[in-house]
């Protein structure tokens, strides 16, 4: 390998204008292709084959971790059956209206609460405490009030979900550049323009921040509340599958979920996209 | 009052008293102030960190309140941020979401322009600023000295009568700055604008100025003004002009 080698890249292989041609171009093109796809899903992929592979070999006992063609057969039996359609459609009622009603009441409230200093700091203590009490421990307490219907159901979800939208809109809210709303001010803006045109817009990012996290708990506090007391729902689903020994059904509902909760997350990235073009590295 | 009205952009400051407190001691940062700033002109304020002079040019701006005396704008008494005047202040102070036309057209649309007349006037002054080809470029995109070419671009679309500048080439590496004290020579020319600068930069009050006010740092003594006659466009080499800065530099006692 001589200096000319390393200089024109040949020593690594990466010589464009090889006699070889179109073969290690192809190569190259499709290595530059999967490159970026195995770097970030590479560890992904090897995890599913080692699952598949394991189970099959026997290094791990199938009837608990059945092997991944199984679980997804089940996936997919239940879903063209219609079986799991049903339960896909209340869980998904379930946690939307609950994420629906705190995004309605959430970002308003924190809009206000976050402007308006006193409130905020009369309220604030009473939102610390109640964030930090787990709304899991409190299921049972709305049962109580509530029944163990879908009341009590959708409302333990919108108490987890309220918290992280609320504090993080207030959050965004406080955070608004003094200096810019001091600029608005030199401009002629009243308070409902500064509003409108400066807080508002510079509070988008925070409030994502406090969607996404909330898309997240939504999920987690429908599996527990589905498990509990109910006849329906990919969360019941899970138990059921397993009390009945349907593991590879039991799993199939657990990708579900999974399936569900990046679903979410990738649609509140894209409105992000949307909305906040201004704020993403180029 | 017919002659009055053809007075555009002369600011009367009476009497004006500030004092601020801190840790509990008043600190009295104007005393009994008086100036005339008259229209059209160009006045530098200079002088120590702690003179007032952010504070003078915040009173004028009405972002801060005087304790005592008053602010007159072509004979009328003002409070408060008013229409007739702009500010540019030393960050750019861009609005992150809005694209550089949208940012110019601003304060336009806070008028109640529409955006897309807003975008309109606003193209104007991306001409006059040269930054033709960034218009729906994101501030994050652009360079110190072209955000602030944007800041300046909003403060002269709104056409003001007073233009109020805080430091406003403060925060930029030495070379833009020059660059940029060209721009702004070459823009005062062409608008009909009365323009208060606050600045810590000498060279800048000469190069720029038609007076500068000195604002003296130890309490007490006297705020001093001084008329520039040098010809424009100004050199920074010529002898009048380094004659002036060796006796500006003297009155700090820096030579």
């Amino acid at each position: 390998m001589s200096y000319e080698d390393i200089h024109h890249g040949r020593a690594y292989g990466i010589g464009v204008s090889h006699p070889e041609g179109h073969a290690s171009r192809w190569l190259a093109q499709t290595a530059a292709v999967a490159a970026p796809i195995l770097s970030r899903y590479g560890l992904v992929i090897g995890f599913l084959v080692f699952w598949q592979v394991s189970t099959n070999v026997g290094w791990i006992n199938a009837s608990v971790f059945p092997p991944l063609d199984q679980i997804i057969g089940a996936l997919w039996k239940g879903i063209s059956s219609g079986a799991l359609i049903d339960d896909i459609a209340i869980s998904l009622q379930r946690s939307g209206i609950a994420f629906l009603a705190a995004v309605a009441l959430g970002i308003p409230l924190g809009l206000f609460m976050g402007q308006v200093r006193a409130i905020e700091q009369a309220l604030d203590p009473l939102l610390q405490f109640f964030r930090q009490t787990s709304a899991l421990a409190l299921y049972p307490v709305f049962i109580l009030l509530l029944g163990l219907g879908e009341a009590s159901k959708v409302f333990v979800i919108f108490w987890a979900t309220l918290f992280p939208i609320l504090l993080s809109t207030i959050g965004g809210v406080k955070e608004v550049d003094a200096k810019l709303i001091e600029m608005a001010r030199t401009y002629g803006a009243g308070s409902l323009a500064i509003f409108r045109r400066v807080v508002l817009p510079a509070s988008v990012p925070a409030i994502f921040v406090g969607l996404r996290l909330s898309a997240t708990t939504a999920l987690l506090l429908l599996i527990a509340a589905e498990m509990i007391g109910a006849n329906k729902g990919i969360g019941f689903q899970v138990m059921n599958a397993q009390y009945n020994f349907q593991i590879p059904l039991m799993f199939a509902a657990i990708l579900l979920l999974a399936l569900m909760g990046l679903a979410a997350n990738a649609a509140l990235v894209l409105l992000q996209r949307k909305l906040c073009r201004w704020a993403l590295p180029q | 009052m017919t002659l009055s009205n053809s007075i555009r952009g002369e600011v009367t400051v009476r009497h004006l008293s500030k004092t601020f407190t801190l840790n509990g001691q008043p600190l009295p940062i104007l005393k009994d102030f008086n100036l005339t700033i008259r229209s059209g002109e160009s006045l530098a304020i200079v002088g120590a960190s702690g003179s007032g002079k952010t504070t003078l040019l915040r009173i004028l701006a009405g972002l801060e309140e005087a304790d005592g005396g008053d602010v007159l704008i072509d004979g009328r008494r003002v409070r408060g941020v008013g229409t007739e005047r702009a500010v540019i202040f030393q960050e750019p102070r861009l609005l992150p979401w809005l694209t550089v036309i949208d940012n110019i057209g601003f304060g336009l649309e806070t008028r109640g322009l529409s955006r897309d007349d807003a975008r309109l006037v606003a193209q104007r002054y991306v001409d006059l600023v040269g930054l033709n080809g960034f218009e729906i470029a994101y501030p994050r995109q652009l360079s110190g000295g072209m955000a602030q070419r944007v800041g300046i671009a909003r403060a002269l679309a709104v056409q003001p009568e007073i233009l109020l500048l805080d430091e406003p080439l403060g925060a930029l590496d030495a070379m833009t700055k020059i660059g940029m004290q060209q721009e702004l020579a070459r823009i005062w020319k062409d608008e009909d604008v009365t323009t208060v600068l606050v600045t810590h930069d000498l060279e800048e009050a000469i190069f720029l100025a038609d007076r500068i006010l000195i604002l003296p740092r130890e309490k007490g003594g006297e705020p001093r003004l001084i008329d520039i006659d040098l010809p424009r466009p100004r050199d920074r080499s010529a002898p009048g002009f380094v004659r002036q800065r060796e006796e500006l530099l003297g009155l700090f006692g820096l030579h």
